[in-house]
């Protein structure tokens, strides 16, 4: 069931992981908030939310500086940016790789992320526009770095001139799966021997008004402004839609033989990868949830692993009335009746929905829960919706150690991703 | 055996026209498309020139119902991969959904959309937007809509690296067709002649700010100022090469043999040009994948910025790759229509293609005088001759470096069915062998 070192087709591990989220900056906070069952949600604090809807988020309490970014780095990058550069920082350190030239050549960037610098084009539209004032704008007094977040592949460009980077460079943006995605591209050019490490993972700061006002305007965030901590409620029966989120996770991704050879501490294996779209609606889910389902078995398939081996599945778990029964249905369709016996959590009950960003940091959270040996729960769970009926951890971390878990993700656009890790029993850590 | 990817379907919706029949047309009559920007008043604005899609009828492409949920962007991406899917002989009701997929390069998303839904945002007292912004500005909008409209289900994406996208698109279609996708619709377009987006890619300083459409985008020239931004691109149908024999496709254009994919680890400075180094290595991963050397490449489709410290290190690059001289041949036709970004390098691809169907390559346009080090073997007019392998180069902002290598379909075993010389669509012969058209008016 775990897979051995063998010879064959190239394999990816994770040896590195960094983490900025809400509740928690670097994985360690990250993990204790998430295994204390800790929610980071709350009333906006990044402006003023009153005109809004969905006045809650859970958002990053995030100093650049202290952070350790430079103030020329804080200049020019974006917050989604910063939060990138932060973690790729941690996520490096953590691997212990040391990038000389050569290296450099063999090592890529795949970042994702949703909706990239949308926050800089806001408030510098704001100021272009005076206010919403003029149609056509004037450019000279918005920062020099506008055309940074006008195109979202900066935040691939940052991270590879950070650490001068001259493998392939590239930013996925498939919305709500990014992160899964962008993951499963580097894992692509790591089986494919384009690279031999990448630097992947997503990043997303969208609490801003636009964002905000968006999900308002189609109800998917949640009314609920009363008790923000308890807002963000998936798989209960009382859930009324998700609760926007910001941060970012970045995994260092190596070929298996290269990670062995320098001795490197391994998380686990990048077992398997699929994606699918529903080809339905934009927004709009199927309720049997059969995409997911394939992308599921695909990815289980690539991993050559039964559904029974499955022993954690973090869950998207977004807490919005439709999604909640399309992925339960979807893991009933494609693991059959081992989808009752497998724990499953969903982390943004405590961290939010950070739109792209959550797959890395779902990723990331899987990670940690094999090497760990603790799966976070689902907070805020109180009543069982009949529709929601499997095992989703309710409020209170288990020490569990899975030697297989699965995440999965879906997006506007009809984006259906899933991602399989494993436990690496013979190289260890 | 790893399965081959082919291109079998090309689409174009861009300033040289709609179609890839019109697309032709334009660029071997060295027609030139900017012009000034008409989409909104560019009076205030230091660059007044851009290249629009002609004529361009929403309605035509798309329904009525999905025109207010989308972008322009999105519009030209419909029309495009109609036009792909349609050359290709590919009815996808035909085939399994799973099978299909969506993998397209975006850079702005629905910017022209969003700045409306800012403006209500911010201008307006009730503080809201519209309820199809959340689907019609983010980067993912296109791919999600085509995945829909042509029940599309396989593994689709969407990727972002400024300019280069759209060779990366195409290099990820051949990925997935070798992971068992049979049919995958991959390029882009783009459409970032709106006002807040003009403004934003002013912030850049590499837009010219001529009045002149003949002067203003004069990549590798003496002349040259900066580009010219432009709207548009191209949708290709990528294919498995048994699954296109096996249903008997019209035609198959050329395969997709080889892609590297390199970054300069470093931040462009102000006046800088970026790496020739990883530039070059970048065509040189793509020639070691398609096992292919640099003599073997007949035609270079360069990445032409028009922006003279990029020229140079482009010049330099292909130097370092193809020797002193150069490849045997550079042309660019960028100049005629502007710089589409990702819609232009898979634009690009398109031109490719349709020189080794038609036997003939395409007049290089906008070069009068080469700049120091820029003169390389430009194609002065329209030259008959058998084009069996192109490389597409392309580079996107900041620091992204693409090479794709593109080789003239030929059956194993002899048998000539699609030779070079044929019309490149019915009822439009384009004969090799006969002069053809110059790139006239261009200096």
């Amino acid at each position: 069931m775990t897979r051995s070192v063998a010879a064959g087709p190239r394999r990816t591990v994770v040896t590195g992981v960094g983490v900025v989220a809400p509740g928690g900056i670097g994985r360690k906070n990250f993990w204790s908030c998430l295994t204390e069952g800790r929610t980071a949600t709350r009333r906006i604090s990044l402006f003023d939310p009153s005109p809004f809807r969905s006045q809650s988020a859970a958002e990053c309490d995030f100093d650049a500086e202290l952070a350790g970014l430079s103030p020329r780095q804080r200049r020019r990058a974006d917050r989604y940016v910063q939060f990138g550069l932060v973690c790729a920082a941690e996520a490096l350190e953590d691997s212990g790789l040391d990038l000389d030239e050569k290296a450099r050549e063999r090592t890529g960037v795949a970042m994702g992320t949703a909706v990239g610098g949308t926050m800089a084009l806001e408030s510098e539209y704001v100021v272009a526009s005076e206010h919403g004032r003029d149609w056509l704008v004037d450019p000279d007094c918005t920062t020099p770095f506008l055309y940074h977040a006008l195109m979202p592949s900066s935040l691939a460009a940052e991270l590879a001139c950070r650490y001068g980077t001259h493998g392939p460079a590239q930013v996925v943006s498939t919305g709500c799966t990014s992160g899964i995605d962008a993951i499963g591209y580097a894992h692509h050019l790591i089986q494919d021997d384009e690279a031999d490490v990448m630097i992947a993972g997503a990043s997303d700061s969208p609490i801003s008004p636009v964002t905000v006002a968006s999900f308002d305007a189609i109800k998917a965030t949640t009314p609920d402004n009363d008790d923000p901590a308890h807002a963000s409620r998936p798989f209960d029966r009382d859930r009324h839609g998700f609760v926007l989120g910001e941060g970012a996770a970045v995994l260092v991704l190596e070929e298996l033989g290269h990670a062995v050879r320098r001795g490197a501490r391994i998380y686990c294996e990048l077992a398997g990868y699929a994606t699918r779209g529903n080809a339905y609606h934009m927004t709009g889910l199927r309720p049997d949830g059969a995409e997911m389902a394939v992308s599921i078995m695909d990815a289980l398939d690539q991993a050559r692993l039964n559904p029974s081996d499955v022993e954690y599945i973090n869950a998207h778990g977004s807490g919005t009335r439709q999604n909640d029964r399309h992925e339960t249905a979807a893991y009933k369709h494609a693991l059959g009746s081992a989808a009752y016996q497998i724990p499953i959590s969903s982390i943004k009950s405590m961290i939010g929905h950070s739109l792209g960003a959550i797959g890395a940091l779902e990723m990331a959270a899987c990670a940690l829960a094999i090497d760990s040996g603790v799966i976070p729960p689902t907070a805020n769970w109180e009543n069982r919706d009949p529709e929601c009926d499997l095992d989703y951890t309710p409020n209170v971390a288990r020490e569990v150690a899975p030697r297989v878990a699965l995440s999965v993700g879906s997006g506007f656009g009809g984006f259906q991703s899933a991602m399989v890790f494993s436990r690496l029993a013979e190289v260890g850590r | 055996m790893t399965p081959r990817a082919v291109i079998t379907g090309v689409g174009v919706a861009a300033p040289s026209g709609v179609g890839a029949a019109a697309h032709w047309r334009t660029l071997l009559a060295g027609e030139r498309r900017i012009g000034p920007i008409t989409l909104f008043d560019p009076a205030g604005y230091a660059t007044r020139l851009g290249g629009e899609v002609p004529g361009f009828a929403v309605a035509s492409h798309v329904e009525g119902r999905l025109v207010v949920q989308t972008d322009r962007w999105t519009w030209l991406g419909f029309a495009a991969a109609q036009e792909a899917l349609d050359d290709a002989a590919i009815d996808p009701a035909t085939l399994d959904p799973y099978s299909m997929s969506v993998v397209l390069a975006s850079s702005s998303g629905g910017n022209q959309f969003g700045q409306g839904e800012l403006q209500r945002l911010w201008g307006r007292p009730d503080r809201t937007v519209g309820a199809y912004q959340s689907i019609a500005w983010f980067y993912a909008a296109s791919v999600g809509q085509l995945s829909i409209k042509h029940q599309m289900k396989g593994p689709s994406s969407v990727l972002a690296t400024e300019s280069a996208g759209g060779l990366d698109s195409l290099a990820h279609a051949a990925r997935a067709v070798r992971r068992g996708t049979r049919v995958v619709l991959a390029g882009g377009t783009e459409a970032p002649l709106g006002p807040y987006a003009l403004a934003c890619q002013q912030r850049s300083g590499w837009l010219s700010t001529q009045d002149d459409p003949a002067l203003a985008y004069r990549p590798f020239d003496t002349a040259a100022s900066g580009y010219v931004p432009g709207e548009g691109g191209a949708v290709l149908v990528v294919e498995n090469l048994e699954h296109a024999l096996g249903r008997g496709t019209p035609h198959i254009y050329a395969e997709i043999l080889g892609w590297g994919a390199s970054h300069d680890g470093e931040p462009t400075r102000r006046g800088g040009g970026g790496s020739a180094g990883q530039f070059a290595r970048a065509m040189r991963l793509a020639l070691d994948r398609a096992g292919l050397r640099p003599d073997d490449v007949d035609v270079v489709f360069p990445d032409a910025m028009g922006v003279p410290a990029y020229d140079t290190t482009e010049a330099r690059a292909l130097r370092q790759v193809f020797g002193a001289g150069g490849p045997a041949a550079v042309t660019t036709q960028k100049p005629l229509i502007g710089r589409l970004y990702q819609g232009g390098s898979a634009l690009d691809a398109v031109t490719a293609a349709l020189a080794m169907r038609a036997g003939v390559v395409p007049a290089n346009a906008g070069l009068d005088r080469p700049a120091q080090e820029c003169d390389l073997r430009f194609v002065p007019a329209a030259t008959p001759s058998t084009t069996d392998v192109a490389m597409v180069n392309a580079r996107g902002f900041d620091g992204f470096n693409t090479s794709l290598l593109l080789r003239r379909w030929q059956p194993a075993g002899g048998g000539a069915p699609m030779p070079a010389g044929q019309p490149v669509l019915a009822g439009q012969p384009v004969l090799a062998g006969q002069p053809v058209l110059a790139g006239q008016g261009e200096r």
